[in-house]
């Protein structure tokens, strides 16, 4: 185990580490203290290590992630693990808004709640959040499953294209062109899988699975009014 | 009997309800879209071609044109970049898009740029392999939609472009419509096939100047700030704009007058939405020099850049580059009256075309059609591009020796002189014959 000190250090000296760590390397496991709310923490990894931050994160921790376990030991700023490839971040606290923007693979858990626009422009993560979710959350999403174990706010799925949304509470509004859909057992099973991936003990049955009408995928007039 | 026939007017056409104008209503009566096209401005807008250098005399001599240098090299992006870029000549490739071009175009962009020794950029949809392995000098766009977006590309750009905003539509997205979806398209957008892609018009993860800030500190943490980092933006604001991009750490600015090109919007947001690029230099340059930034954040102006008098007048202006679009694409072929028998089947005429967003470019530039797109030589197109730099070079080389400059960024506002009132006062160089321009400080105008 690596305990690297932020404060002592500085971000640049602790993401050049971190990044200088190969495929291979036997140094798996690493903590970083003080992370007072800095910026960019532990963004760019590509390495499978394991990267604990002790406090809570700013903006973009774990941004771009590649291969790296990230756990946040407190609350997360904004765009948390955006663009992550793959890999898994899991966040103890809350998470601020744009939790995973444009992420394309990989997993991020939230063990508190996420706020807006959570999961924006998706474009195949995985994001379990065991409470609630804010407004306009995954506007845009291409791809990937959001999963919220509480309640989602105002204009969940806006303008979707094809990811999934399983909400086990309720929805306070659908975005533009987002729907209801059957949960079929295909469906169950991916949500018992991510709900397992995330170590949240919750019922697939109870959710209600949400996404594109695809009446926006071509141009029409007469939606014009939707765009 | 005597004729006694009532003079009549001849029909009078409206000025206000001119053809064009009508052929738009009825368009629009008949099918309830809004136009989409591609390219920039294409209204007459005050311009570079309404400035003049005055060129030496007694007052200032001139350089010996085939024996006395004249550089034109310049560094991008020193400020904070521990690898910045470094070109022969003050002109570079635009951004593009893969899916708005075909992969042999964008080869094409690469290889020409690489033989002039200049960047090419990517654009929304992500980065190719052609374009990369044919470009010395590749510039990643980081747009909004973050199409195609991976930090395996971003590690292997020598540039990050920040894209706000671009000329053609300040503040608007973009639609790349389904007929140009081809299957690598969409794989390469995570998309599916043949539908429209809708390009965000702001960045999912971050708004304001303060974000960007952020924003700016984590792309130079991911890359291990050896590249520069530019920000794009359109000529909407540009003093404050230059001044928050500034501010939030930019080591290049690209501003991006409306004349400049897009793959596709509306024509109403072309035509009506953004200032002309002659209007936005100025300010941009005000800013940079109000922070002491003058020089070390380079300007990189586009927007209807031509020809060397162009690039000339932009240097003079306080730019330290400029970036080419759609004369690139010219340069390529594109709108070549050779086609012109397939450009009058489209409906159009070489030169007017710009249906670009339908895919069907018979100069298979602007398609991913695989038969139109196999008209393009890739290597011919490189060469084309090259020559067309070269020559832009020398034009400026020309005009630069002619006021007695031995480095194109020694080319100052006290070189010109405008034709027009307006160009006087956007350009504030003095109108021709006198020592005036509007605004000019202690005139009382």
């Amino acid at each position: 185990m690596q305990t690297i000190d932020l404060s002592e250090l500085g971000l640049r000296e602790v993401n050049k580490m971190l990044h200088a760590q190969a495929a291979d390397t036997n140094q798996t496991s690493w903590t970083i203290e003080n992370a007072k709310g800095s910026h960019a923490i532990a963004c760019g990894l590509d390495a499978p290590i394991e990267v604990t931050v002790k406090g809570s994160t700013g903006y973009y921790c774990g941004g771009m992630n590649q291969q790296a376990t990230i756990n946040i030991d407190g609350s997360a700023g904004p765009g948390t693990g955006e663009n992550i490839m793959s890999g898994k971040i899991v966040i103890e606290g809350d998470a601020s808004q744009y939790l995973g923007a444009t992420g394309h693979g990989g997993l991020i858990v939230v063990k508190g709640n996420a706020s807006s626009r959570c999961g924006i422009s998706m474009k195949g993560v995985n994001i379990v959040v065991q409470g609630n979710i804010g407004h306009m959350s995954a506007f845009m999403g291409q791809s990937g499953n959001l999963v919220v174990c509480g309640d989602a706010g105002e204009a969940l799925g806006d303008s979707c294209y094809e990811a999934r949304f399983f909400v086990r509470g309720s929805v306070k509004s659908l975005g533009a062109d987002c729907e209801k859909k059957e949960m079929r057992p295909e469906h169950i099973e991916i949500l018992q899988g991510l709900l397992d991936e995330a170590g949240f003990d919750a019922d697939p049955s109870e959710f209600t699975r949400y996404g594109s009408a695809r009446t926006l995928y071509n141009f029409d007039v007469d939606n014009a009014g939707a765009y | 009997m005597t004729d006694n026939k009532i003079p009549t007017t001849t029909p009078r056409q409206s000025a206000t309800f001119s053809a064009d104008v009508n052929s738009d209503i009825r368009r629009a009566a008949a099918t309830g879209i809004y136009d989409i096209r591609g390219g920039g401005a294409k209204r007459k807008v005050p311009s570079f071609d309404d400035l003049l250098f005055m060129g030496a005399s007694i007052s200032r001599y001139p350089l010996e044109g085939y024996r006395e240098k004249c550089e034109t090299s310049v560094t991008i992006g020193g400020l904070h970049a521990s690898n910045p870029i470094e070109l022969d000549i003050p002109i570079t490739i635009a951004g593009m898009s893969f899916g708005a071009l075909s992969g042999p175009a964008k080869e094409a962009l690469g290889r020409g740029a690489s033989m002039a020794g200049t960047s090419t950029t990517t654009g929304d949809g992500g980065m190719t392999q052609e374009e990369r392995g044919h470009s010395d000098k590749l510039v990643y766009q980081y747009l909004p939609s973050r199409y195609g977006m991976n930090p395996d590309d971003l590690r292997k750009a020598d540039a990050i472009e920040i894209v706000v905003g671009q000329g053609a539509k300040p503040g608007g997205g973009g639609m790349l419509l389904g007929q140009k979806i081809s299957d690598r398209v969409a794989h390469m957008r995570n998309l599916p096939k043949g539908i429209d892609q809708r390009s965000a018009c702001r960045h999912p993860d971050w708004t304001g100047p303060d974000d960007l800030e952020i924003k700016i500190l984590e792309l130079r943490e991911i890359t291990g700030w050896k590249v520069p980092i530019y920000v794009k933006v359109a000529g909407a604001r540009p003093y404050y704009d230059v001044t928050l991009a500034i501010k939030a750490g930019a080591d290049a600015i690209v501003l991006d007058g409306m004349q400049g090109g897009t793959a596709a919007t509306q024509d109403v947001f072309i035509e009506h939405v953004g200032q002309p690029t002659l209007a936005i230099i100025r300010p941009a340059v005000q800013a940079l020099q109000d922070l002491g930034m003058h020089r070390k954040v380079q300007l990189i102006l586009s927007g209807g850049i031509r020809s060397g008098a162009d690039v000339a007048k932009a240097m003079a202006l306080g730019a330290d580059a400029v970036a080419i679009g759609t004369a690139a694409l010219i340069a390529l072929g594109d709108n070549d009256p050779k086609y012109e028998a397939e450009y009058n089947k489209l409906g159009t005429t070489a030169g007017a075309y710009d249906d670009w967003h339908e895919g069907r470019d018979p100069a298979g530039i602007t398609t991913q059609d695989p038969e139109l797109m196999a008209r393009f030589d890739p290597i011919e197109g490189g060469r084309r591009l090259r020559n067309y730099l070269k020559v832009m070079t020398l034009e400026a080389q020309t005009i630069a020796r002619a006021c007695g400059k031995n480095h194109l960024h020694n080319l100052e506002p006290e070189d010109l002189v405008a034709l027009t009132m307006e160009a006087a006062a956007m350009a504030k160089v003095p109108l021709c014959g006198t020592d005036w321009y509007p605004g000019k400080p202690g005139t009382g105008y």
